[in-house]
């Protein structure tokens, strides 16, 4: 599989890297199971979740910064929680001097910052785990995780000419940005109207789609050639060696172990 | 890098871990039926055309075209997929794409992946049908009538699926359904517009190039009646609920409720939705929603009379 700029997996020599598949997407998704169950408002419980994915991040090798810089780039969307700083309820946290004065809810703002952070925490997870697997393995991992084999195997051609697919995407942006003229002055209106030019990108839509067609058309017929008879087959898994069941079954522990201090705290 | 559609993706950390779980269950359910569905009218072929044509939907997405103050429309591609390829063809190729979106590109949580394979999938889909289908019965198979019901089944499925996000949110305690219903509603009405138009676009070379694939027979496709009737009724009873869930939101408030009682059995009780709604909001709301609510349907009335006003013009009186 060739390395594209859209193939968010960085090799690395790292421990995590190492790990399989299997295990690094179950205990991704057991992370972000725990992360979801944490109440609101339980701090402490959080620093300990985020010390642990830094110690993942740190594991892996991808470095601190980069991570942490990807993990910011999702969460505008927590301007959705925001109707939270204000109908969260008495007591008042601080009144903002915006006309006549609007109560930010103390109750709301730790609910508000929860969410945020509980996203965060997630994310970070989620960048570890497609940054360190490979997306052959995702599919292996896909399979161990009873996903439907045709699905998996639509999955996995999907990501093989996602990068032909984007490159010709590519090509026609280029072709229109080279065809279009730009005003250096500021303000001067350049082009057609914003229908004509949504109508623009939409025939680069429809020809895209239609190349596609004529693409899956084609790639059928080469596989039928070589054989194929709608059955997928693929290799038998591999075996897991015991230290990674050990890390395995620690990390699940150590998961219980925060979900059970949840409880009492 | 891509260009996100970003208000859509659902991320982890904003759904309950219950509505997650009720979301998930609903997505298995349809993506199974819609691998049998498919399996059965493309046998051997579905898994090449289904791979390129996520693909295509996922690199489609980048596609954009810039609107006004550095603000660009770019396409979800539900609406098109399902007018094209049928739609539970459409609901295995938003899966694919949403998937792969959460998994490589943490656009969209994983544990919230089946909240966003059922908004952008399987309602996406199933209300482009029912509205493309509708209006193109009542304008006939015409370019007119084609591009019409093209424009209003891209918006729709935009619109639509963005009220769904609101109320989940809502139903997560996540959000308030006063604010995040109208908020969401009339900032992707303004989205879909976009949607319908490159919609439109793609379909208007479509149609001189492969018109059987815009006309083609619904049944090839795999719909049916009660198909189209389920699109349609999602889209009503979203439309309904919404402004209903946001006007009286104790219900929602309820769900949250229940939600948050897990959240007090394990930890600090916090007072989740004491009844406080700030002065004014409530009224301001209403209206908005109101005023979305029916130029909603004004549109939806309009793209239908027109088309049938096109149909009658072009059957020659007897």
């Amino acid at each position: 599989m060739h390395l594209h700029y859209l193939d968010p997996y960085q090799p690395r020599d790292s421990v995590v890297h190492a790990l399989d598949a299997r295990i690094k997407l179950s205990l991704a998704v057991a992370f972000i199971l725990v992360v979801a169950l944490m109440p609101m408002g339980a701090w402490a419980l959080y620093a300990l979740l985020l010390a642990l994915s830094l110690s993942v991040i740190v594991l892996s090798e991808l470095g601190v910064g980069p991570v942490l810089k990807r993990s910011v780039l999702a969460l505008p969307f927590v301007l959705a929680a925001a109707p939270l700083l204000i109908t969260g309820g008495l007591p008042t946290l601080v009144t903002l001097p915006i006309g006549g004065g609007i109560p930010i809810s103390a109750p709301g703002a730790a609910r508000f910052a929860s969410i945020a952070i509980k996203s965060w925490l997630s994310l970070q997870m989620a960048i570890v785990l497609a940054s360190a697997t490979s997306f052959p393995q995702l599919l292996l991992a896909m399979r161990a995780l009873r996903v439907p084999k045709l699905f998996v195997a639509t999955f996995g051609l999907m990501w093989r000419y996602l990068f032909v697919l984007a490159d010709e995407t590519q090509r026609m942006l280029r072709a229109r940005a080279a065809r279009s003229g730009v005003s250096g002055e500021p303000g001067r209106k350049v082009g057609g109207s914003v229908i004509w030019r949504a109508r623009v990108a939409g025939a680069m839509a429809g020809s895209l789609f239609l190349r596609a067609i004529e693409r899956g058309d084609r790639i059928y017929l080469a596989m039928a050639s070589r054989g194929y008879d709608g059955e997928i087959r693929s290799f038998p898994m591999p075996v897991i060696p015991r230290a990674q069941w050990v890390v395995l079954f620690a990390a699940f522990f150590v998961l219980a172990l925060l979900l059970g201090l949840s409880l009492v705290f | 890098m891509l260009s996100k559609p970003a208000e859509m993706h659902i991320p982890d950390g904003f759904l309950s871990v219950g509505v997650s779980i009720a979301l998930w269950i609903v997505a298995l359910i349809f993506i199974a039926i819609s691998l049998r569905k498919v399996n059965q009218s493309l046998g051997e072929r579905q898994v090449p055309l289904m791979g390129v044509l996520a693909a295509c939907i996922f690199a489609g997405q980048m596609l954009n075209f810039t609107v006004a103050g550095g603000t660009s429309g770019h396409l979800m591609g539900a609406a098109l997929a399902t007018i094209l390829i049928g739609p539970w063809a459409s609901i295995l190729v938003m899966t694919c794409v949403v998937g792969a979106q959460a998994l490589l590109f943490q656009d969209g949580g994983l544990l919230a992946l089946g909240g966003n394979i059922v908004n952008m999938g399987i309602i996406g889909s199933f209300v482009s049908y029912g509205i493309f289908t509708v209006i193109k019965r009542l304008a006939g198979e015409r370019r007119v009538g084609v591009f019409l019901s093209g424009f209003t089944a891209g918006w729709t499925s935009i619109v639509v699926a963005a009220l769904a996000v609101a109320l989940q949110l809502a139903a997560s305690g996540t959000t308030t359904a006063n604010i995040a219903v109208p908020t969401m509603g009339v900032v992707h009405m303004l989205i879909g517009i976009g949607e319908g138009l490159i919609t439109v676009g793609a379909l208007s070379v479509v149609y001189a190039a492969r018109r059987d694939l815009v006309t083609g027979d619904a049944p090839a496709k795999g719909g049916n009646r009660g198909l189209v009737i389920g699109g349609v009724l999602i889209a009503v009873l979203l439309a309904v609920a919404s402004p209903l869930a946001s006007a009286f939101p104790d219900g929602l408030e309820w769900v949250a409720e229940q939600q948050g009682f897990l959240d007090k059995a394990q930890g600090p009780a916090f007072e989740l939705f004491p009844d406080y709604v700030v002065p004014g909001i409530q009224n301001e709301a209403l209206a908005t929603i109101a005023a979305g609510l029916l130029g909603m349907l004004i549109v939806l009335g309009a793209a239908s009379a027109l088309a049938w006003s096109r149909r009658k013009r072009a059957t020659p009186s007897v």
